[in-house]
Formats: structure tokens, sequence, C-alpha cells
């Protein structure tokens, strides 16, 4: 196993530079392709999934005979048709690939129908006879708390006597807050394209996060080994965590098609089906309580955490216990009790999403400190400022220490840099001056544990060839969805043998290449992937050296492998040629690389341990204005200050930061999803529910690094980037809490709710101008 | 008649025959041309991924403008030219700069942010680089790098070769009628073959740039039996100016209508109407004749005495436009009858005393003999949005200060756009202070019984048009009241 901490690296030239996405050329060309983009293969069926329209009831017959007999329908199957098991979820077996007598939510699977053609399929599901029993749903946390319904038992997180704490404490304070949740709105939605193969096999193209999670579930399903199917996913549009879990349904469906038909089946889902059909971030509702000193040190904090799972499992479990992680954020707690609900509801099924529970789990605590600073008149900069983890090293309520905070200083660094003192010292002049506007300026830190918190799944694998020519081929199971994985890692695997970027040709992410791997989640695609790659690789190098000091008669140390070329001694030769001359004298010139994430562990039923290998760290000052007449808002400036370690390619690692930024921006702000009193999702498309256009980008947006490399031996001392900068998007949130306060003189703490759309914040305005007697 | 649809790509005639009318321009391309790089990722026009060029014959030059494909019939290609991504062929500077600039993650939406881009390249005083990219969705990149790439891309001159020639062979064509499985479309090139078509054929859906209809087919899944295109019939597409009034035809497209729309005030409003996309092929007649109890024209151009000219046949008769609308989906237009076009006055708002929303040239209002006018749009998010509340204000206030003549109507108030009557007789022959306006919003609630949906609820709305009231007057004091125009000029 390598360990880059061990052996020195010196990176000559490709690694830690700005490279462009390897695909870019192809994305601005439309030559990039996509599943759907793949030449139709001959005989293609196409098929639609048929859904519940209800969101509890028993079916009491499930008539489908018209739909068989309309024109062009070639297969039509529901649950009894499943030769394998009825199931598609990622861990609990409780997410049935078709509803068998009982649906759980609107736009659960019914049926599936296999056409010539969409337009024949679809119009044949319409034909469907289903028969429902409603029984009565429970939509909402409310709802599911009331009626006790969990997906499992509530958890807690404690460290010391946080009530005995509060209690004791100068001040008190506590509070709500309700956080909506977020359709991921990948710009490709899900589809699978399965072709049978002999022997019963199936190959799927999947645009799938996690291709070993969907062979799994379409083994299951048919019944068959996980060695007769093979997913394959080469670039997905857009992933964001929904396709994590969510593939597996449509890739089970479709590969159940080939394989009953003989045919080659494509299972497309439009937007609105995708969006009604598959798991999005987690609702939350978020009590807090926490005891403080008069300098806003807060002695004790308790939150409860109770979140909307849906009405399955999927990866709920695993989610609310980041929020739990992440309930400390970047703050030194004495004292915390964290509790966390998981409450089961007749809705789609929740899962991952960019943060992976985290982001709900900070809002808690961001608020409170706003709150105490209100409450004793401070900057709320100051009172965040005096509750960070120092460089001294605390223990978090699960029990990591944190010995190498670099929170304070990122934190001033940003201060000095945006000038925020300044300016809210500007914003508080002119909300005295301006009776309709009102601005308002945060800064929040981000704190983001890395590691999967189920210790196993951090582990990676990677294949890489050299061909006689001189050419590489990559391969690994991370998988590209635009974050730019598949170039970091060949940046890595370039730079051990010293050749051009261009020499190192990525490939398609398939389970027949590199098996059991985790899902590209938890920001772990390049830590892992990238030390896997480094392995084989170097495996491959230090063959080819051994082999130059045999043929040379040099000792290895003075082989050197750069530009193209490998220098022995005084001697130059192609890395081609030593490729070939390798190959004549036997030397093999594949490996597979594998990597395991070192000395992390972690105990669920206590809740303690230490999950992460490291934290990435940033904070965002974000000003923002209101207007109070109508609650339409701006963000006006936002400056970023992001640590991503030494980066790999700063330049892939600075769209990941923008981009999470504008999208956790948007999560708290305009997008918001609206399910009717029947649980009928009413938000299903762009036309209703809006994510950021690029007018709602703040207008001035400065990003910088926070260079420190790793303290831990990561892959080149980098550190992961792929969630924690969506958390920079509280600031947003924040400033947006201090404008509507600003609306009630500071004289109380608004009850602004996320997502903060004009109608929250006209409603918080009005309801502080009441509450502060304005009014 | 001519039964093959006639169209360009990269330079050559394309036929197309044998198709089914409402075939999407979007599914044409991906599925039967295997020209892939325009995507689909709504298949409603919100998203901007299935962005493409059409190419209009303007003289001897050709006007190309963004669309979105993936609610464009095919047959509404006929006689125009087609541009996609592949067209481009990879170096272009749009497409450079992208690459320069890390402008694409996945690159999903990258294809039609490219065809934005190309076809802002071609305008001669483009609107800023937002604006023309409001309709296209990122999820990934945050919009800034493609900002950047943007203004790099802007600042390089490319001369394009564009197929007057054959656009020119093809204006030559027969009108375009065509049947394909029992279902029609037809292209009439005259008025009069428009009154005789649309009498003949009273159940045909009147066509103009299909950015409601085209819905029809890929959200409802409706089969069409029949459609008659307003697009071709040149009565239609123009604005003339005569005896004070401005005629706007039913098809003219906003963007066409952008000189005009200037001069009514209500380019902001439009600014924030959909997307470029959308209004490059959505038209004035069309947001009217749908009925929507949302749609952002209605309420401007009601208090600003628009009137609609209908035909049927030989007959034209005309009316004022808040009569037009009956009821939720019901219009006072009867079988066989369509719009011709939208009238309005020249000079609608007296003294020109808008507050505009955007730019740098915001008239102040004057102190004394005035109208007081304003419209404001509320929604969810600024850009592409439909609003939750639209208001449309005119006034009028003597020397004395007093209210002579009140005209206030609102969208997404009712189940039409519709005027707020009580509310005008409030203001009528009162002082224009804020005890009058206090009284007026008052009685907003005898007016309007909003309703709770995904955009809104009704309290959000009622309290929202009584701001927006509110609004109206503390503009005069001239207090600061417009986000959109802090943060322009925010630095």
């Amino acid at each position: 196993m390598p360990d880059s901490g061990a052996r020195p690296l010196e990176p000559t030239g490709v690694v830690h530079r700005a490279v462009k996405h390897d695909s870019a050329e192809k994305h601005v060309s439309g030559a990039a392709l996509y599943i759907d983009d793949l030449p139709h293969p001959a005989d293609l069926l196409h098929v639609f999934i048929g859904m519940s329209e209800r969101a509890h009831a028993r079916i009491t017959a499930l008539d489908l005979t018209a739909v068989r007999a309309a024109p062009g329908v070639v297969d039509v199957i529901c649950a009894r048709d499943i030769p394998g098991t009825n199931d598609v979820s990622p861990v609990a077996g409780d997410d049935p690939l078709f509803a068998d007598g009982l649906v759980q939510y609107v736009g659960q699977s019914l049926f599936a129908v296999a056409a010539e053609t969409l337009d024949q399929a679809r119009a044949a599901a319409k034909l469907a006879k289903v028969t429902y029993e409603d029984l009565p749903p429970v939509l909402t946390i409310a709802q599911a708390r009331a009626a006790g319904t969990v997906i499992e038992a509530a958890q807690t997180m404690t460290l010391g006597d946080a009530s005995a704490a509060i209690a004791a404490a100068p001040h008190r304070l506590d509070g709500h807050l309700a956080i909506g949740g977020q359709d991921h709105f990948y710009l490709e939605g899900q589809i699978a394209l399965a072709t049978p193969r002999e022997d019963g096999d199936v190959h799927v193209w999947s645009s799938t996060q996690h291709p070993t999670e969907v062979q799994h579930n379409v083994a299951k399903v048919l019944g068959i080994r996980d060695h007769a199917v093979t997913v394959e996913i080469r670039r997905m549009g857009g992933g964001f965590g929904g396709k994590e879990s969510q593939p597996a349904l449509f890739a089970a469906a479709a590969a159940l098609i080939a394989v009953r038909t003989g045919r080659p089946a494509k299972l497309r889902v439009d937007r609105d089906d995708d969006m009604v059909m598959t798991g999005k971030r987690h609702d939350f509702e978020t009590g807090w309580s926490v005891g403080f000193d008069d300098d806003g040190r807060l002695t004790g904090a308790a939150f409860d955490l109770a979140s909307r799972c849906g009405y399955s499992a999927d990866l709920s479990m695993a989610i609310n216990d980041r929020a739990m992680f992440h309930s400390d954020n970047a703050y030194a707690l004495p004292t915390a009790k964290i509790v966390s609900q998981r409450y089961r509801t007749h809705t789609v099924s929740n899962t991952a999403f960019r943060g992976f529970g985290g982001p709900q789990g900070m809002m808690g605590i961001e608020r409170a400190l706003d709150a105490v600073a209100l409450k004793l008149g401070k900057d709320p900069l100051d009172v965040r400022k005096a509750n960070l983890y120092g460089p001294a090293g605390a223990q978090t309520p699960y029990g990591q220490t944190v010995d190498d905070s670099p929170a304070l200083a990122l934190i001033e660094q940003l201060e000095a840099s945006s000038r925020y003192r300044a300016r809210r010292a500007a914003i508080l002049k002119w909300n005295a001056e301006n009776r309709w506007l009102k601005r308002g300026i945060a800064l929040t830190p981000v704190k983001f544990g890395i590691s999967f918190t189920a210790t196993h799944l951090n582990q990676a694998g990677a294949l890489v060839h050299v061909y006689t020519d001189g050419s590489v081929m990559l391969n690994h199971g991370g998988t590209e969805m635009g974050q730019g994985l598949y170039v970091k890692v060949a940046q890595v695997v370039a730079d051990v043998f010293g050749l051009d970027l261009d020499r190192v040709k990525i490939t398609a992410t398939a389970t027949d290449k590199v098996p059991n791997t985790s899902a590209t989640a938890a920001s772990s695609g390049s830590d892992l992937n990238g030390m896997a790659a480094l392995d084989a690789a170097r495996q491959i190098r230090d063959r080819l050296t051994d082999f130059a000091a045999q043929v040379f008669g040099v000792p290895a140390g003075q082989i050197v492998f750069e530009n193209n070329t490998v220098r022995v001694d005084e001697t130059v030769l192609t890395f081609a040629d030593l490729a070939k001359k390798a190959w004549f004298a036997r030397i093999s010139l594949s490996a597979s690389g594998y990597y395991r994430t070192p000395k992390i562990h972690y105990d669920r039923a206590s809740h303690q341990g230490r999950p992460f290998l490291y934290y990435a760290w940033g904070a965002a000052v974000s000003e923002v204005i209101i207007d109070t007449l109508t609650g339409e808002n701006r963000c006006l400036r936002v400056d970023l200050l992001h640590d991503c370690g030494k980066s790999l390619n700063p330049a892939i690692d600075l769209g990941q930061i923008e981009g999470g930024f504008v999208q956790g921006m948007g999560w708290l702000t305009t997008e918001e999803l609206v399910f009717d009193a029947k649980g009928v999702l009413k938000t299903h498309a762009p036309s209703t529910y809006k994510i950021p256009t690029a007018s709602d980008r703040p207008g001035v947006m400065n990003i910088d690094f926070w260079h420190e490399p790793n303290a831990e031996p990561t892959i080149h001392r980098s550190k992961a980037v792929g969630e924690p900068p969506l958390m920079l998007a509280i600031s947003v949130f924040s400033a947006l809490t201090q404008a509507v306060a600003a609306a009630g003189d500071y004289r109380v703490m608004p009850d602004l709710d996320a997502p903060a759309t004009p109608e929250r914040i006209l409603k918080a305005v009005d309801d502080v101008r009441r509450r502060a007697g304005l009014a | 008649m001519r039964d093959v649809v006639r169209f360009v790509l990269d330079g050559e005639v394309r036929e197309l025959r044998d198709i089914d009318p409402t075939t999407t321009v979007l599914n044409l391309l991906r599925y039967d041309l295997r020209r892939t790089g325009t995507k689909e990722g709504c298949a409603e026009g919100d998203c901007g991924a299935c962005t493409v060029a059409l190419g209009e014959l303007d003289g001897d030059t050709v006007k190309w403008r963004a669309v979105n494909a993936c609610i464009l019939f095919a047959p509404m290609l006929d006689g125009k030219a087609l541009k996609t991504v592949e067209s481009l062929g990879g170096d272009h500077p749009v497409q450079t700069a992208l690459v320069e600039h890390h402008g694409s993650q996945c690159g999903f939406c990258t294809p039609g942010f490219v065809m934005s881009l190309w076809a802002r390249g071609r305008e001669a005083s483009p609107p800023p680089v937002a604006d023309s990219i409001a309709g296209n969705l990122c999820r990934c990149t945050g919009y800034g790098p493609i900002l950047a790439a943007a203004e790099a891309a802007a600042s390089v001159t490319v001369v394009e070769d564009d197929p007057v020639d054959a656009l020119k062979t093809l204006a030559k064509d027969e009108p375009l009628a065509f049947e394909w499985n029992g279902r029609r479309w037809f292209s009439p090139r005259t008025l009069d073959q428009l009154a005789d078509l649309v009498e003949a054929h009273p159940d045909a859906t009147i066509l103009a740039g299909a950015t409601d209809v085209g819905l029809w087919v890929t959200k409802q899944h409706r089969t069409l039996p029949a459609i008659i295109s307003v697009s071709d019939v040149p009565e239609l597409t123009t604005i003339t100016r005569n005896g004070g009034e401005i005629r706007i035809g039913a098809a003219v497209r906003y963007s066409d209508a952008m000189e005009t729309l200037v001069h009514l005030y209500l380019d902001h409003m439009v600014r924030r109407l959909g997307s470029v996309q959308v209004r490059n092929s959505g038209t004035i007649g069309g947001n009217i004749a749908n009925g929507s109890p949302v749609g952002d024209m209605p309420p401007a151009l009601i208090v600003i005495g628009a009137r609609l000219a209908l035909r049927t046949g030989a007959t034209t008769r005309e009316l004022p436009l808040e009569d037009y609308f009956l009821g939720y989906g019901k219009q006072d237009r009867q079988p066989g009858e369509f719009i011709e076009a939208v009238i309005v006055p020249e000079k609608p708002w007296r003294f020109g005393t808008v507050q505009r929303f955007i730019g740098a040239e915001t008239e102040r209002p004057r102190r004394a003999p005035r109208g007081k006018s304003d419209i404001y749009k509320v929604s969810k998010r600024f850009d592409q949005d439909i609003s939750a509340v639209c208001g449309a204000f005119w006034l009028w206030i003597d020397t004395k200060g007093r209210i002579i003549d009140a005209r206030i109507a609102f969208g997404g108030m009712a189940a039409i756009p519709k005027r707020a009557k009580a509310c005008e007789a409030a203001l009528l022959g009162q002082p224009w202070t804020e005890a009058t306006i206090e009284a007026a919003v008052t009685v907003l609630e005898q007016d309007f019984q909003p309703i709770d949906d995904m955009r809104a609820s009704a309290a959000y709305r009622m309290t929202v048009a009584r701001n927006m009231l509110r609004k109206l007057f503390v503009t005069s004091e001239d207090e600061r009241v417009n986000v959109l125009a802090e943060s322009a000029t925010y630095a």
C-alpha cells in the first residue's frame, strides 16, 4: 500500500497545475457522449415506468391488460415478474423495484412498459387500471412525530453534561429552525441503457456515481451473480449525490426488460418524472438550546435534529449521522447533546446530496450564534471567533480530536481581505438611513469531515496499463460527474511516469475493470482513487526502473522519468522505447492499485471514534440586500477563502468552490420543494423549481485558497473539495437573517426559515417588526 | 401548396417529408439527424440545454436568434436556417473561451450556452451577458467562468458565412400545408388565407411561437389534430403606427417588438418575461390568447388601455383587452376567430413618468401634475420565473395633488389578469397621500381572493399586492426601494 508520506513525492509538472477538464473540448463542441447520445442499437426498446398516484394505499388490483395490448408494446413487467429479489435499495432491502401490493409515495414505481417508441410506452402506461384502497398518509415531520414513524431509533451523541451546563450558564437561549430540502437538478436526468449478452448476462450503461451498487442491484433483481452484470459509465451530466443510490431502479428495470426480451432497452425519464420519482436532500427541523457567558462563549449546546427521510431507509442513517457530526461546525463545544430523529414519511425516499446531512447539521449552530450575538449586542463575528476550535486541540462530540484547526487564522485573513468590519459599520449606518431596503453581512466558517463515516467504504482500486507504444490506459473506481476527478487522477498517473497528460487515456468506469468500488461520494473521489492509481502506476514504474537499472547497470536512483523520456545516467530514451524493451524482456506493464484510508475507526453504537482522516476548512463573507415590501433580495458580494490543502488542480478546485457555493445559495434561497396535502410534489420542473441563474450569482465574488498542505499524507497533500464549499453559502442565509433583523432595529431575533424565498423573508420582516413594536 | 418542410442546415437545404407535425426540433436533431450535441434538460423551454440558433432572411443578411429546440415543432423550421453546436466546429471563439476559462464541468448544459453566446455575438448591441444567458441553467459552475468566457469571446470578431442565397431560394416556396396520419399542418402566407383556414378548421390549434403550445405536446403529451401557424402572415408579424396608436401584430415576437416596448416603457418588464430564447419565439398575441392568469404582459397592457382586434372571416371586431378574459381558461374568442393585433395608444403614460427598474436612465418623477405609473413583478427568482404577483399601476394626479384617474391591474391575483376596480375607486378623487394609499390597499380584498399554490400563498400575494401600491407611493418620496437597482450599482 502506498503512503505518500513515507516516500516523499516531488511532483515535477503536471500535478498542482490548473489543467483544463479532460472533456472540456468535447463539452463545448457537443462531442462528449452521454448515455442518451450513444447510437441506438438495432431493436432498441424504450421503457416507461408506471407510477403510483397515491401517497399511501393498498393496491387491490393492478390490471395491465390494456397496457399489454397497446400499439408497439413488447413487454410489461411488475413485481411478480421479478426473477430475483424485488429490491433496489443500497442497504436496508426496503426499496422495491415495483411496489407489491402497497404504495408509499406518489411516484413510486408500479410497473414498466417496453415498446418500440417512448411515446408508445408512455401512452400504453396510461391504460393501466390501478385500484387503490387509500390509507392515511404521513407526509410531514410534524405528522411523523405525532404518528411515531421512524426509519430507526433516535440517535444521541453526547459530550459532557450539556443540560447542566446550559442550566448553569449566565445566559440561555433556544429556538427552532426549519430547513427545506433540495432537488439535485442534475441537467442530465436518470438514464440506463441495458444490452443483453450471452448466458443471460447483461451490460448496463448507467448514469451513476455508484456502478458497483447498480451492479449488485441488477444482479439481485435478475437473480444472477454479480459477475454476470457489467455496469459502465463514462460521464454523467451532473450527479451531486442524486446518482448514488437512485440509478439502481432505472438500471434494474432496463436490465430486466433486456434479459426478458433479448433486446437492448433504454430507460430515460423526463425531468418531471425524474423529480417526482427520485429522492432529494432531507428537509430538517432543528431545535437548539445554548448556554453562554457574557462574551458569547458557549458553555453547552443541545440540538434536536429531525429529518424527513421518506418512505424507506436509503442512506438516511449515514446522512443523519453526518448531520450530527456537523452540528458543532467549526466550534469547540465544552458540552453538547445532539439528538437525531429520522422520520419515516409517505414521500419519496430522501437521499445523498452534496454535504450529505452536513449542511443541515451546521445550520443549527450558526442560527444559535446569530441569536447569541443579537442578545448580547455583539458583532456575530466576535461570538463566532470566541467559539472556534483552536490549534491547541479539542474534542468533538463524537470523540475525535481536532488538533490542527486553522479556523481563527483563516477567518482573520478573510475578515481583513473582505474588509468585514468596515463594511459592517457602513451597513449599520445605511440601514439606519433607509426605511424600505435593508442590508446584512455575515461571516460563517466551515469545517467538514473527510472520509466515509462507514469506515469500510474508505477503499479504492485502480487499473493502469502501459502499452508498448508508451501510451497509458487509466481506469479506477471513481466516476466522473463533472467534478474533474478523471483529470485529477490522470495528472497523478502522468506525473508518476513523467509523461504529458495526453499520453494517459482516461477510460470509462466499469465494474469489470475495477471491482467492488465505493460510490464516488463523500468528496472522497480524488483522495481514494488518486492514491489507488498512484499505487498502480508506481508498481509499473518500479518494474521499469528495476529493469532499466539492470540493463544499463546503474543504481535505480539514477533513473529519472521526465518529459516523456527516461534518463539513465547520460542516456536518454523515450518512454515508449523503455516500455517496448521491457515487454521484450517479459516485464508486466499492467498493475492494479489499491488504497485504504489509514487511521480511521468509528463505533456507531456509541457514536465515538475517529470517523474522519482530516477536516476541510473554509469561511465566507456574504453581503445581501432585502426589500421589506416584497421580500425580494440580492446577494451583492461574496468573499470566499477555502482550504484545498495543496490543490491537485487549482482550476478544477476553484470550479468546485464557486459552483458549490452557488448551489448552496440556491438551496437556502430560491429552491423550494412544495408538496401538496396529498403528498404530490408540485415543483417538478424548472418552471416551478428555481435553481440559481447567472444573474443570481453575486455581482462581486472574490475567491481565494487557503494554501496549507494537508497535514495528513493524502494524495500530494491535497484535500477533498467536492462538498465543503456548498456550506460556505450558509453565510448568505445568515446575512439575510441579519438584514431581516435590521428591519426590527436589531431588537428581536428573526424567525427566518430556509429556503429564504421572498415570501419567507417578508413574513419574517413583518414578524420582527411586530415583535419589535415597530408595526 | 407544398408538403415538404424545407430548411437550411450548415449551408445545405434539407427536406423533411412525412413527419409528425409535432415532432420537436430537439428530437429531430438527436434521434433522426444524429446530432446529439443539443441536449434535453427539461423539455419545457426553461433550462436552455437544447438551445439552437434559427436564422431568418432580413434583407440581404440573416438574422439569427437563439431558441429552445425542445418546444419548437419541426415544421417551424420551414424557410429558416438552423445552426447547432455541431455547426460551429469546435474552435469558435465562444468555444475556445469556454475551454480556457473552465466554463464546463459536467458539460451537459454547455452546448446550450455555446449557442446562446454564439447568437449573442450576432447581435448589433447585445445586452449584458447575464441577460443573454438567463435562459440557460448550469448546475455545476456557479456561472462565473461562463460569464468570464463570454466577455472574452465577445472581443473576438468572427466573419460568418451566412446562407443568404439558400434562404432566398426557400422564400420563393409555396405555403406549407401537409397531412400526416390524419393530422394537419398549415402555414398560410396571407391574412385572408389565415382567416379562411381558421374558419374552415375552427378546432385547429393556432400556433405562434410554441412557447406554450409546445408544452401541450412535450409535457401534457396531447395530440393536436390540426395546427395553423400564424408566423408567416406579414400583417400579424409587423408593427404599425397610425393616428396616435400602435398596432402590434398578434404574432410579433417579443424580441422583434423591443423598440416599441422601450417606447412604451415596458422593456424592463419584458426583460424579466421568460428568457432570450422564450422572447425570441414567444409572441405578444400568444401571451394574451392563451388566457394565462399569470401572463406578465396583460396587466400592463390593460392599464395602458390596450384593445384587441379579433377577426372571423372578413369581419374584424375590437374590444378592450380586459374584456377578453372571461374566466379561468375562458376567453372571448369564438370558434373560427383569431387575434389579429393588439392596439395600444402611442403615448400611454402621458408624462412618461415611469420609474425604470433597470439601467442608468432613471427618470425622477416631477412634483406637479403628473402621471404616476409603474409595473412590478415579484417572483421566487428574478430571471425566467412566473410571477407570484404582477402589478401595473397608471394614475393621474392633478396640480392640486388629487388623483383624477386610476387604472390598476394585477396578474397572479385571480383566475384572469384583472383590474382592481374597488381599489381604483378608493383612490379616485382622493389626495395623493399615505392615508389615501392605506385606505386603498385595504379594499384590494374586495377585488381579489388569490389562491395558494407552489409559487406563493394567498396571504403573501395579497400582502405584496398591497405593498406594490405602497411602493408606488414611496418611490415619489425619493426613497430607495429597488434591490435590483441597488445590486446593479453595487461596487
